[in-house]
């Protein structure tokens, strides 16, 4: 059953992306330049997309547990195929790209889904890290052994095991929140995805002072500090859907924007390490799924494990 | 219904849906020709046409491979409409491109693989004369050069399943024999046109 809470939150969020679309027509009808006009019309494609995104948790949450699974199982399939279609790989890591995506992603998952919290923990970086090398050096090649290994580890790390903390909050056991957990991942994604837009829409406005102009152009002081202390207050102001208080809650949102905001540098790096400006091509205007889901690698088990520390006895 | 469910499954690992950069879908005769680096090769340029070509547009596919047993032979001749073609023939006597001239007498198309075998590097290997004699046989016939990017990562020869790695079809423009073209600068010509789309992004 869905919970009652998402019913407003939802509401809300058509209200801002009514504002948005209305916004959007109108900068349309007033933009000049053919770069404005550009501007605008990515603009607009990252709206409809949010439609889209905001019909999608909607669908999940109304359906719970399982279907939200499936919904960020596929969310860490699309990654870790845009992440491994970048990264140069070779036929001798054949089988262990088979079992990460064939065995780990799935099981990780099934171990979220059955509550087996202490092996959901330690499955990708214990067993998967020791056995994925493994399957690799069976194939007798060593060029570039720790490159290679280093790669799939990572892509399985980032884009499955970061990832699947999102949906593990349903996990945590709060006393005095049973049942109400699917809100503190709506926290979660609305915060991350709140500081992205917030920091994007700081930058344009005001943006001046480029923080990593070689690994991320578009991400400025202005922007960070801004959006991010806009998240923040956000995050404050949603105090009542979660266990904290306004000021925990405001200190958690701060805990997600900014690791948010490293993890959406991190994978900027290690994308153009690749060559690439985008991941993929998946959502018009957002370039790949890892481009919307970078900030989620590293907010989401800072989230976790902050809730799991303080929350749960 | 069992070949557009392969389609799906396909689509659904690897992507690959194709660009046609220089050409369009179109009904005339075509003899498209690819490098070659998996067995998702087919699949997915077959894939690429749209529905209503794919009843006349075969496939060429190795004999001693895809001809061995009854499973195989039903996913390439009855899901892929492809042609058998045996690559050791013209040793037995017999003329192995006689099951493709056969298509295009009745102005089907084909897609041929003019390496002759799968490899897994990112350019083609050097290409068999067997598509210089058809373009010298059917002139009319349109030449279209198609690069698969990534298929060869994604399901390598030996493997046993295919691995969820994006893969890209492109479609490129289509040659014609020269006037008085050699047979080796021809196919040199047409290696380099799939080289080319290599280096597209």
């Amino acid at each position: 059953m869905m919970d009652p809470t998402l019913l407003p939150l939802f509401a809300g969020l058509v209200a801002i992306l009514s504002l948005a679309t209305l916004t959007g027509r109108l900068l349309r009808g007033r933009a000049r330049t053919p770069e404005a006009r550009a501007t605008v019309d990515n603009l607009n494609a990252r709206i409809r997309a949010w439609w889209l995104m905001v019909a999608i948790f909607a669908l999940a949450f109304t359906f719970g547990k399982t279907v939200t699974l499936v919904l960020f199982a596929l969310t860490s399939f699309y990654c870790l195929r845009e992440f491994i279609s970048l990264t140069p790989t070779r036929p001798a890591d054949h089988r262990a790209l088979a079992f990460a995506f064939y065995v780990f992603l799935p099981l990780q998952y099934v171990l979220i889904g059955i509550d087996w919290q202490s092996l959901f923990s330690i499955a990708i970086p214990v067993y998967a890290f020791l056995l994925l090398p493994v399957l690799a050096v069976l194939k007798h090649e060593t060029d570039d052994f720790l490159a290679r290994t280093a790669k799939v580890q990572w892509a399985l790390m980032l884009t499955v095991y970061c990832i699947s903390h999102a949906p593990a909050l349903l996990l945590l056991k709060i006393p005095g929140f049973e049942g109400r957990n699917v809100l503190l991942l709506f926290f979660l994604v609305a915060i991350v995805q709140a500081s992205d837009v917030l920091q994007y829409i700081f930058g344009k406005l005001w943006g001046r002072r480029k923080i990593a102009p070689v690994v991320s152009p578009n991400k400025t002081w202005e922007g960070f500090l801004g959006g991010g202390a806009a998240a923040t207050l956000l995050g404050a102001g949603l105090f009542w859907i979660t266990p904290f208080t306004p000021l925990q809650a405001a200190g958690m949102a701060l805990a997600i924007v900014l690791a948010g905001f490293c993890g959406g540098l991190v994978l900027s790096a290690v994308k153009r390490s690749m060559g690439a400006k985008d991941w993929g091509r998946m959502i018009e205007g957002h370039g790949g799924a890892l481009d919307r889901m970078d900030s989620v690698t590293f907010a989401a088990p800072l989230f976790f494990h902050l809730t799991n520390y303080y929350f749960v006895p | 219904m069992i070949d557009d469910m392969l389609v799906g499954l396909a689509r659904f690992l690897v992507g690959g849906r194709p660009d046609w950069i220089g050409a369009q879908p179109s009904p005339r005769q075509r003899i498209y020709f690819a490098n070659h680096g998996s067995h998702l090769d087919t699949i997915l340029l077959w894939a690429a046409m749209p529905k209503s070509l794919r009843a006349t547009t075969h496939p060429v596919a190795a004999a001693d491979y895809w001809g061995k047993d009854r499973l195989r032979r039903a996913i390439a001749i009855g899901l892929l409409n492809s042609v058998l073609v045996d690559r050791a023939g013209s040793a037995g006597g017999k003329d192995p491109l006689a099951p493709l001239e056969e298509q295009l007498r009745r102005g089907h198309s084909l897609i041929i693989f003019p390496e002759g075998t799968r490899g897994g590097a990112k350019l083609p290997g050097p290409f068999k004369s067997g598509l210089f004699r058809l373009a010298t046989r059917f002139p009319e016939a349109e030449l279209v050069p198609v690069y698969l990017e990534n298929l060869s990562r994604a399901f390598p020869r030996g493997a046993f399943l295919p691995v969820p790695i994006s893969c890209h079809v492109r479609i490129g423009a289509p040659l014609r024999l020269g006037e008085g073209e050699e047979k080796d600068a021809f196919l040199i010509r047409a290696r380099d046109a799939i080289v080319a789309m290599a280096q597209v992004r």
